[in-house]
């Protein structure tokens, strides 16, 4: 079981949460170019080691966050509000 | 290469079983190959075979980072159909299907394949309607497939729970030809018969690097380190499944569409027979179940669904598993659970695997294996085996490229798009 630090709920287990993925895809304007909208989604750099992702608390406080996690070992490194404006809001 | 029997099996027993040789050996590299295969799973071993048994490439290594079948190749949970409608993965597996058919044989190696049936439950009219759509479509397409009604299922397999409140058992969908192999046997058979052919199969040895001349690929560096660790080669294949990432970063290749997600499987203690077919169930739910030769019963269910390289399962999934068994299979409740591990693979972001050339001269990629790369191992290294050697792919694999995303000619079984979890 992983335990995500929310900034909202404190630590909580990882099955209340839904995982949406890679934090470091910037999706392109709408009319940018095919190539970018290929890379942005097809392509991953699916690292082995830390990896800066999505996690959805669905089942709590239903915020987005950004998570730094590494892939090989578990070991999360701490996770923040992806919606830049709230976190800022939160200081 | 000693054939094997069951004149030599008898002969073995009366002689104190000392007639066994050693099937594959511990060859130094040469320099020089004219293929490489870096993996030594299934696919890579059964792509080294094929290589050299059709197309008469005998100059040939795997190299392999850790023991043979270490990874995947023995991690799964030794299904093999061809239950597939979309054009591209249709042809693939049934070709793989027909390879397995005749694999004994042609290996000399009992691969304990058991035609013992794949039986998908199906529990809401939605689910049967899709199912109906998907098995009518695998009929036109020359592979087998039937509905049984509730009655039919209730004789065939007494002990499910058909009347379960809420969603209960509508019957199932049947790929009668489909079943289960015994998967060291498949690896052990490939290595040995590949060996038998001239290949070299060189375990702990891990490529750390590419070697490159003038944009192409020309060999790769190993963990054997210094000059004797560099091997050169006119071709390279990678069929590296769970870690392809990795590799194709160091052969520059640049981002792929795939996540690296780990899968877990369980096996009980042995028991006697009790389960006679696999038995899946997905929608509400997802869970596969065999019973293994020696009595465990194997069975597994979703992803662990995040990115992982880690070869260990979380429990939120290993409850989800036990829980969906005990609904469909209350009679197992008091068996106990004898071992649990994870292996690690490449979702791809339809779902389905590419074999392929790349745009890097040299370097062949076979990868995107999600859930199920067992089945397809024959038909993998048989259609790999075939583009290394012809730089062009064999009709069942043609449509398995990487430039199908870029295309928008996805080939995406589930309808999930591109969200690699869901796959």
């Amino acid at each position: 079981m992983l335990r995500i630090p929310c900034p909202f709920c404190g630590p909580r287990d990882h099955s209340e949460f839904s995982y949406e993925g890679d934090a470091t895809v910037k999706y392109p304007a709408l009319d940018a170019s095919e190539d970018e909208w290929f890379e942005a989604v097809f392509l991953r750099d699916n690292p082995r080691g830390p990896h800066r992702e999505l996690w959805h608390h669905l089942y709590g406080c239903r915020a987005f966050l950004i998570v730094e996690r590494d892939t090989l070992t578990h070991e999360i490194r701490g996770a923040r509000l992806a919606h830049q404006p709230t976190a800022e809001a939160l200081k | 290469m000693q054939r094997y029997s069951a004149l030599s099996v008898l002969w073995g027993g009366l002689t104190g079983q000392k007639n066994w040789q050693k099937v594959w050996g511990h060859p130094k590299p040469k320099p020089h190959y004219d293929v490489i295969v870096v993996g030594g799973g299934g696919h890579g071993l059964a792509t080294a075979y094929y290589l050299a048994k059709e197309h008469g490439v005998r100059n040939v290594a795997v190299l392999e980072k850790g023991w043979l079948g270490g990874g995947n190749a023995g991690r799964n949970t030794t299904i093999v159909r061809s239950n597939y409608m979309i054009e591209g993965n249709t042809e693939f597996y049934e070709h793989s299907l027909k390879l397995w058919e005749n694999l004994s044989h042609e290996l000399n190696y009992n691969v304990m394949f058991s035609q013992r049936a794949h039986v998908n439950l199906v529990f809401s009219p939605s689910q049967r309607d899709a199912m109906a759509r998907r098995y009518n479509l695998m009929r036109l397409n020359g592979i087998d497939g039937e509905f049984w009604e509730p009655e039919e299922l209730k004789r065939r397999i007494p002990l499910l729970n058909m009347d379960q409140g809420r969603f209960p058992i509508l019957g199932a969908y049947v790929q009668p030809r489909a079943g289960t192999a015994r998967h060291d046997a498949v690896n052990w058979g490939f290595a040995r018969a590949a060996t038998a052919l001239g290949v070299d199969i060189i375990q702990n040895c891990e490529v750390t690097g590419f070697i490159r001349k003038a944009g192409a690929l020309i060999g790769v560096e190993t963990s054997r380190g210094g000059v004797s660790g560099e091997i050169y080669a006119d071709k390279i294949g990678l069929a590296v499944a769970g870690h392809t990432s990795v590799l194709a970063a160091r052969a520059g290749l640049g981002k792929l569409p795939i996540e690296t997600h780990k899968l877990q499987a369980y096996v009980s203690e042995p028991i006697k027979p009790i389960i006679d077919h696999v038995i899946v169930f997905g929608g509400v739910g997802h869970f596969y179940i065999s019973q293994s030769d020696k009595g465990g019963l194997v069975f597994g269910g979703d992803l662990d669904k995040y990115n992982s390289y880690a070869q260990k399962g979380n429990l939120p999934v290993y409850e989800n598993v036990m829980a969906a068994c005990i609904q469909i299979l209350p009679c197992l409740g008091r068996v106990k659970l004898l071992r649990q591990w994870a292996g690690v693979m490449d979702m791809s972001m339809d779902g389905s695997p590419f074999i392929c050339k790349t745009e890097i001269p040299g370097l062949y990629l076979n990868a995107g294996w999600c859930y199920g790369g067992f089945k397809a191992t024959p038909g993998s290294g048989h259609t790999f085996a075939h583009t290394i050697a012809k730089d062009e792919p064999h009709w069942a694999n043609r449509l398995l490229t990487l430039d199908r995303y870029r295309k928008g000619r996805l080939i995406d079984e589930t309808g999930h798009g591109p969200t690699p979890k869901l796959h």
